[in-house]
């Protein structure tokens, strides 16, 4: 991992905040090494964006900071710009195409990650591998398992990044215009002339209120019930008969693949998957069920979105001032229509679906170095680097093959402790959002559409200190709708259960796998987040009044104080 | 033929006689807007009073000899021509149309105090904002004192500063006429006016509401701050919400016309507008600026009573309508090209 040197000091830099919130763990750095491989390269040497190359980043602390390399000769532009018509433009005119390929390889990945074994290591090689003369023992696919892992892992971000810069751009594009056109319309509106209807990233929480449905029809549904862990629930419908089996079929179904989102955003390992902590999908559970109760159908309402989405967009075309500026406008949304099932869908297949079989693997071998006492708890697997956790298998490989003691033992427990203890200080520690020279203006297309990161945000964060003396706290305005209530500062998702109705969460980071608390609650606030995040999307869908982008709301909101939630400005308020 | 034109029976294309005001009144009416019942004194019936002012001694001719920058005798002229046409009865067939009318509109006891406005034909046309300039008379009691006010008003296309306007503009005062609207007045809650386009970004996907407590007048004569908002034309999000400490209200004083009164200090901060109320304003003010088919300035009114909104006015928005020239952005041959404002760099 690139730590921050001192000639680093004459750079910009900026804490990428959105996608690494908390200190990163040794072994999760891996995911902004391989996230920024494969955007550089997509940006530098695939499509050849004309302006700008790759994502530089550093890691401070944990905390990973982040700095864009403009091109600004000329006559580099100039050469780029024709490479990036020939590249860029091809992609565009063979979108749906290639998009449906995307599908299929990152299927196909997944399918590979998939079927890599358990890494194990018996006493004795198994008779069969001796029969069958398969000539390799069995440390060996230790090695083979964990570099075909770390390889599927950067892999999946060079599919990531395939079509993502040329996605937001268009949709940036009409979003540019439109605030041009309208320059007092809000994030959101744009938002929803564009959003999907039908995008994978409703689909979980589509699959909870199917759930309910059914829990409901086979007459389960008194078993789910506030408070009772997900285990029991699922003893006590084994112990039912025929109804409880057939409704654990549905939940079957829906897990795979639907329950294969990680309540993060996929670039920590401590974030689980639905499948792999029930407790936050069956949170949802008894709302939705007293809701069909109630005699709710609980279905999306997918034609009267679709006629809003469309009424959006013929109203707003109207109010444009000439025939001119209409079909420019028609142009842009269809492209920005083009692009945007890739933009809203391939967080589910990358840093959802593939994360998470990803962290698992790794968590494996975690299992499996523990049991020969490489560490006391199977998670310290996280605390090595992608490269030290390699030398620590070989380690094992080696000691297993010579049958005396490994190295690991003796070696490793300190060294994780310490850095579990880092990882507690840095925490505590206040981040500066930026380091180096602040430049006038950041121009760096990819630094603007990923982060949202301009002139005027900067400002604003590096004001937030004065701030804080204000009882007001700004953000992105997420949702539209103003809401008072009691402040439930959550920091993990075991926490939920304390989320009581008509309470406004406060949290660090929200995605669509809160969903199924949305129902519960009257607002929501994060510290990270755009107003064309998910969690905006999401919140929109449930009227929920939401500020997203804080910064700062979970240190500051104290648990249980009353604060005025207003989405459509974009301001928390404590009262 | 009548000097007397009802709402319902006038539209735009009726300014040369009914004015801006009354023309808009009745373009409202038409297209099924609430607007206050009422009728138009034609500019006939001023043509007939002018003429027999002009038989006694010149009027016109004395207001083109004028110099704009000559205020004192820009003052002098102005007060003299006013004071002849209040002292000047109205012909007795105008007057006794109009006390008709006025019974009509005022029910069997004709009690229903009226509004009585200024309704030049020269105002309210895009490119030319006239309004303003002439003299609106409020909470007017009684069949006489209408009478009264509709010479005041004609009067008033006489006041220093609509002399100057059209002096130092250069118009002939031949092409100059003034009709008078007669309407029931409204016991406004609230009123206030609105923009079907931002006044300050030139925004047309967002409608600004002003309002206060009581009646318009306050807020259009700029002696209250009142509370705004900005709402989606066509999503009804509330953007801003501005909410003023309104102390004062115009409220209808005893003996008629208005008079300025404090607002009880438990309304003071208290937004005068309610969101189901700013849903319909918005609603209003999309109708409008369709029938019209540009942006739309607005005055509004809530009644009392009723809580129905009513409109006491519309003319065309002018500032930003002027300012449009060069296209957003122009259709691109290859729509793909477009991309190339966020990929291509500054230029």
């Amino acid at each position: 991992m690139i730590q921050f040197e001192a000639a680093d000091d004459r750079r910009f830099w900026f804490y990428n905040s959105m996608h690494f919130p908390e200190p990163m763990s040794c072994f999760d750095m891996v995911t902004a090494e391989a996230a920024y491989c494969a955007l550089g390269a997509a940006n530098t040497r695939v499509h050849c964006l004309p302006t700008t190359l790759g994502i530089d980043h550093r890691i401070i602390n944990g905390r990973v900071y982040i700095g864009g390399n403009a091109v600004t000769d000329p006559a580099q532009v100039e050469r780029r710009t024709a490479e990036f018509h020939k590249r860029a433009f091809y992609y565009y005119e063979n979108w749906e195409r290639l998009y449906t390929a995307w599908k299929q390889k990152m299927l196909a990945l997944i399918g590979e990650a998939q079927a890599l074994p358990a890494p194990q290591l018996p006493e004795f090689e198994p008779l069969e591998h001796v029969h069958a003369g398969r000539g390799i023992a069995s440390n060996h696919f230790l090695l083979d398992v964990y570099q075909k892992t770390l390889e599927g892992y950067f892999r999946m971000w060079h599919h990531h990044f395939e079509f993502l810069l040329l996605g937001y751009g268009a949709y940036l594009t009409f979003f540019a215009f439109c605030k041009r056109a309208f320059p007092e319309i809000s994030d959101q509106t744009v938002a929803r002339m564009v959003a999907g209807i039908e995008a994978e990233i409703f689909r979980p929480d589509e699959e909870l209120r199917r759930l309910a449905r059914r829990a409901v029809e086979l007459r389960v549904d008194a078993t789910f019930r506030d408070g009772v862990p997900a285990e029991t629930i699922i003893r006590s419908l084994q112990q039912v008969g025929p109804p409880g089996e057939e409704w654990l079929k549905e939940l079957a179904t829906s897990r795979d693949p639907w329950f294969n989102i990680n309540v993060g955003d996929g670039f920590y390992h401590y974030h689980r998957s639905w499948n792999d902590d029930l407790s936050m999908p069956f949170a949802g559970l008894p709302g939705y069920i007293a809701r069909v109760k109630a005699g709710e159908s609980l279905e999306r309402p997918l034609k009267k979105l679709q006629e809003e989405r469309r009424r959006l967009i013929a109203e707003h075309r109207e109010l444009l001032g000439t025939e001119e500026e209409r079909t420019a406008y028609d142009q842009m949304i269809a492209l920005a229509h083009r692009v945007f099932p890739y933009v809203e869908g391939h967080k589910f297949y990358c840093e959802h679906w593939y994360t998470n079989l990803f962290f698992n693997k790794i968590r494996e071998f975690g299992v499996l170095l523990a049991a020969h006492g490489f560490f006391a708890d199977t998670e310290d697997v996280f605390h090595l680097t992608h490269y030290e956790l390699e030398a620590a298998i070989i380690d094992l490989m080696n000691s297993w093959s010579t049958g005396a003691a490994p190295r690991g033992p003796a070696h490793w427990p300190k060294i994780v402790a310490e850095r579990r203890a880092a990882l507690g200080v840095w925490a505590k520690h206040a981040t500066p959002p930026a380091l180096g020279p602040v430049p006038d203006v950041i121009d760096d297309p990819a630094i603007v559409m990923l982060w949202g990161i301009t002139r005027d945000s900067l400002d604003r964060w590096l004001l937030a200190d004065g701030e804080r003396e204000s009882d007001e706290i700004r953000g992105f305005a997420a949702s539209n709708g103003v809401v008072e209530g009691t402040a439930r500062v959550v920091k993990s998702v075991e926490e939920i259960g304390r989320l009581g109705k008509g309470d406004i969460l406060v949290c660090q980071i929200t995605n669509p796998t809160w969903a199924p608390i949305f129902q519960k609650i009257a607002g929501a606030v994060s510290d990270i987040g755009g107003s064309m995040s998910h969690a905006a999307i999401v919140a929109r869908e449930f009227g929920l009044p939401a500020v997203v982008g804080t910064g700062t709301a979970t240190s500051r909101i104290k648990d249980g104080q009353r604060i005025r939630v207003d989405g459509g400005r974009g301001i928390v308020t404590l009262l | 033929m009548s000097c007397i034109s009802w709402f319902a029976d006038v539209g735009l294309q009726d300014r040369p006689h009914v004015g801006g005001k009354g023309g808009s009144l009745g373009e409202l009416q038409r297209a099924a807007i609430a607007v206050p019942p009422g009728f138009v004194v034609r500019t006939g019936a001023f043509e007939g009073f002018l003429a027999a002012r002009e038989a006694e001694a010149p009027v016109r001719a004395r207001i083109e000899a004028l110099d704009a920058d000559d205020l004192t005798a820009v003052a002098a002229c102005s007060a003299a021509v006013r004071r002849r046409f209040e002292a000047s009865p109205l012909a007795d067939d105008v007057a006794e149309e109009i006390r008709n009318a006025h019974a009509r509109l005022g029910g069997p006891h004709g009690l229903t105090p009226v509004a009585v406005r200024s309704s030049a034909t020269t105002e309210d046309a895009i490119g030319a904002s006239f309004a303003g300039l002439q003299d609106t008379y409020l909470w007017v009691r009684d069949a006489a004192e209408a009478l009264r006010m509709v010479r005041r008003c004609w009067g008033s296309l006489y006041s220093v500063e609509s002399i100057c306007y059209r002096r130092s503009r250069g118009l002939p005062e031949g092409a100059v006429s003034m009709a008078v609207v007669v309407q029931t007045m409204v016991d406004a809650r609230t009123a206030g006016v609105m923009f079907t386009r931002s006044p300050t970004t030139g925004d047309r996907s967002v409608v600004v509401i002003e309002g206060a407590w009581g009646l318009g007048s306050a807020v259009v004569g700029g002696e209250v701050t009142p509370d705004r908002w900005v709402v989606g034309k066509i999503t009804g999000e509330v953007s801003v919400r501005d909410i003023s400490d309104k102390r004062i209200r115009h409220a209808p004083a005893i003996g008629g016309g208005i008079e300025t009164v404090a607002v009880e200090d438990a309304s003071r901060r208290v937004p005068c507008v309610n969101d189901e109320e700013l849903q319909r304003l918005r609603t209003i003010a999309r109708q409008v600026e369709r029938h019209y088919g540009c942006a739309q300035d607005v005055e509004w009114a809530i009644e009392r009573a009723s809580a129905e909104v009513l409109l006491l006015q519309s003319r065309p928005e002018t500032v930003w309508s002027a300012k449009d020239s060069a296209p957003v952005a122009r259709a691109a041959e290859n729509p793909i090209s477009h991309v190339m404002s966020i990929f291509g760099g500054r230029r």
